[in-house]
């Protein structure tokens, strides 16, 4: 299916040669073909510096790879820099727990608010409601850090903490001394951050549901919810999936807020108050000064590692968003 | 059946309010961080806050050199990432529904959501490594890699929002495709272009992650670009993680004027597409 903005140039471009004019004629193609090259080749760029990501960083890696094998420093749970043991397995469990946390915390938040301007509450909040997440959105990571790490701790210290153990703590979730910094404030923090993605995609994804789906809905006799319920959430179902994987995806890979917040200590614990470490985080903090090709083939290895994550949950969650659309076309067209 | 209608209409009211407390909920955490960085921020702000270089603990000190680093780092980056950026995003625009573009916009997309701090690992193995040392280029190359997928990606959808019409009516008229592409189509989308631009310029005076170990940080005034250099971000997180109270309030204090340089030029960005794409349509 073609794009309205294409139209002009493919059609210009075909017809350009079938009509070879007398003299200045012959410049006309040149032009449009040095113009179409020249962007051409500035986006084939765009498969450069893919190429140069994954290039480098598998170069770097290398030596870490041949001295200690994938399979160990995938699944191996002690990281000595000193001794040269490098497992990767506590700065995954800590990227997992982390992102998971967020996602449970900012998934039901992000789609309850884009609900809430989309489908029920009242048009006049959607402007400012809208300036406000774009703000969070544009908020620096290192001054979410600062924020976490300053005013988020302190008050998951105490009260927070110290509630959650006395009515959660039956759950080893919620069992431990309440430090503040650790997987649940990296989590909150997270979510705060992935909360204004989520939120813009849903509501993009919303827009495309067909207002006949709505429309038959309440003329059914269906309450606002009912209709939610009924036509919207089925057929935004894929697309609000869609967001939030790409919610995850900026949760991986989050550094600065999470290295300032985590505690920093790599381990498996089951404990969300208790302190850790993500992928990110160690490559910010150990980078700079590690020593040694093995050392440094490990950090790239970990940033291997979060690369492939981030590009199979970003590749996953474009197809789904391409799914819920393409899907509202087909409708139309039909 | 009255009770039953009811009983719809209480699930209905319930579930409005649940989700009308989540948007009160998203705004908790925004509040309390600006409130947070304002207040505890502007007893910090003087004009010396503003040209000094970092003192050591206990003295006043300033954040010059992260100024100014911010901006020539981010400056540097936009040589690059602007043209690159920009260009891929006009070509997505063109050619975008064939097989190759296609492609492309897949990766640009993938590519937006590499996380920082990969790219800082790259800008390192290929600049710092060979250099044998942190240099602002480093920064600044890292910076550009940031940048440039966001870029690309809102540059497509400005010159998109061109009507069909103005197109046609330019090939029309005998104007030949490049020069309609050029002359008509992204002269009427520069203002959305400027918009990408200054959210791309944006995001880039807000990384910290990609600038930890290639511009690394600097004390002292510098304009080389191939020696460390300060930026703002790097400077708030050295100060908020060191243990002294004084440099947590500076680390405030330029947390506030971070948030002023990246609120100016979201608030530019929305004037630029107010004044062009928004006034002629």
């Amino acid at each position: 299916m073609r794009r309205p903005a294409d139209t002009g140039v493919e059609s210009a471009a075909g017809l350009a040669p079938s009509q070879p004019g007398p003299g200045g004629g012959a410049a006309v193609p040149a032009g449009d073909r040095i113009w179409n090259v020249g962007l051409t080749a500035i986006g084939s760029g765009m498969l450069l510096v893919a190429g140069l990501i994954v290039f480098e960083l598998s170069r770097t890696a290398a030596p870490a790879v041949a001295s200690i094998g994938v399979v160990p420093f995938v699944t191996g749970s002690d990281w000595d820099p000193v001794a040269e043991h490098f497992g990767a397995l506590p700065f995954l469990y800590g990227t997992v727990v982390t992102s998971a946390v967020a996602l449970a915390l900012a998934l039901p938040v992000s789609v309850g608010l884009a609900l809430f301007l989309a489908e029920m509450g009242p048009a006049f909040l959607r402007r400012p409601v809208s300036f406000a997440i774009e703000t969070l959105a544009a908020i620096p990571s290192v001054v979410y850090g600062l924020w976490g790490l300053f005013v988020l701790v302190p008050v998951l210290r105490s009260p927070v903490e110290p509630f959650l153990a006395r009515t959660l703590g039956f759950l080893p979730l919620f069992r431990g001394p309440p430090i503040g910094l650790g997987y649940l404030a990296a989590g909150i923090v997270l979510a705060i951050m992935i909360l204004p993605t989520i939120a813009s995609v849903t509501l993009d994804v919303l827009r495309t549901v067909p207002v006949a789906l709505r429309e038959g809905a309440l003329a059914l006799g269906a309450t606002r919810w009912e209709m939610i319920h009924i036509s919207i959430l089925p057929y935004a179902r894929p697309g609000i999936v869609g967001a939030a994987l790409l919610g995850l995806g900026r949760a991986l890979g989050e550094t600065m807020a999470v290295a300032m917040v985590i505690g920093n200590s790599p381990g498996i614990r089951a404990s969300l108050f208790s302190p850790g470490y993500t992928l990110p985080a160690v490559l910010a903090n150990e980078f700079s000064e590690a020593t040694g090709a093995v050392h440094l083939g490990a950090l790239a290895g970990l940033g291997l590692v979060l690369l492939g994550l981030t590009v199979l949950l970003n590749a996953a969650a474009r197809l789904m968003l391409v799914l819920t659309t393409q899907r509202f076309m087909r409708k139309a067209a039909a | 059946m009255p009770w039953r209608l009811s009983s719809r209409l209480v699930v209905n009211h319930l579930a409005t309010a649940v989700c009308g407390a989540m948007v009160l909920v998203a705004f908790v955490p925004l509040v309390s961080l600006l409130w947070l960085v304002i207040s505890k921020g502007a007893g910090g702000l003087s004009l010396g806050f503003f040209v000094n270089r970092p003192a050591p603990m206990g003295e006043a000190g300033g954040v010059g050199p992260a100024i100014v680093g911010t901006f020539f780092m981010v400056g540097m980056a936009c040589l690059v990432a602007i043209p690159l950026g920009v260009g891929a995003g006009v070509y997505l625009a063109e050619h975008g529904s064939r097989p190759f573009p296609r492609t492309v916009r897949f990766l640009t997309e993938v590519l937006s959501g590499v996380p920082s701090i990969v790219v800082g690992v790259v800008a390192y193995a290929v600049l710092v490594v060979p250099m044998k040392r942190f240099s602002a280029l480093a920064g600044a190359f890292a910076l550009s890699l940031v940048m440039v997928p966001p870029l690309a990606r809102s540059t497509e959808e400005f010159v998109r929002l061109v009507p069909v019409t103005l197109r046609e009516a330019s090939l029309a008229l005998g104007v030949p495709a490049w020069r309609t592409s050029l002359r008509v189509v992204l002269r009427t989308a520069l203002g959305g272009i400027a918009t990408a631009a200054l959210l791309a310029v944006a995001r880039g005076a807000g990384e910290t992650a990609p600038l930890l170990f290639t511009a690394l940080n600097n004390q002292y005034w510098s304009l080389r670009p191939d020696q460390p250099m300060a930026s703002l971000t790097v400077q708030i997180y050295n100060y908020a993680i060191s243990p002294y109270e004084s440099w947590h309030e500076q680390a405030w204090s330029a947390a506030l004027v971070l948030l002023m340089l990246v609120g100016l030029l979201n608030l530019g960005a929305r004037l630029a597409v107010r004044d062009r794409v928004g006034g002629r349509r």
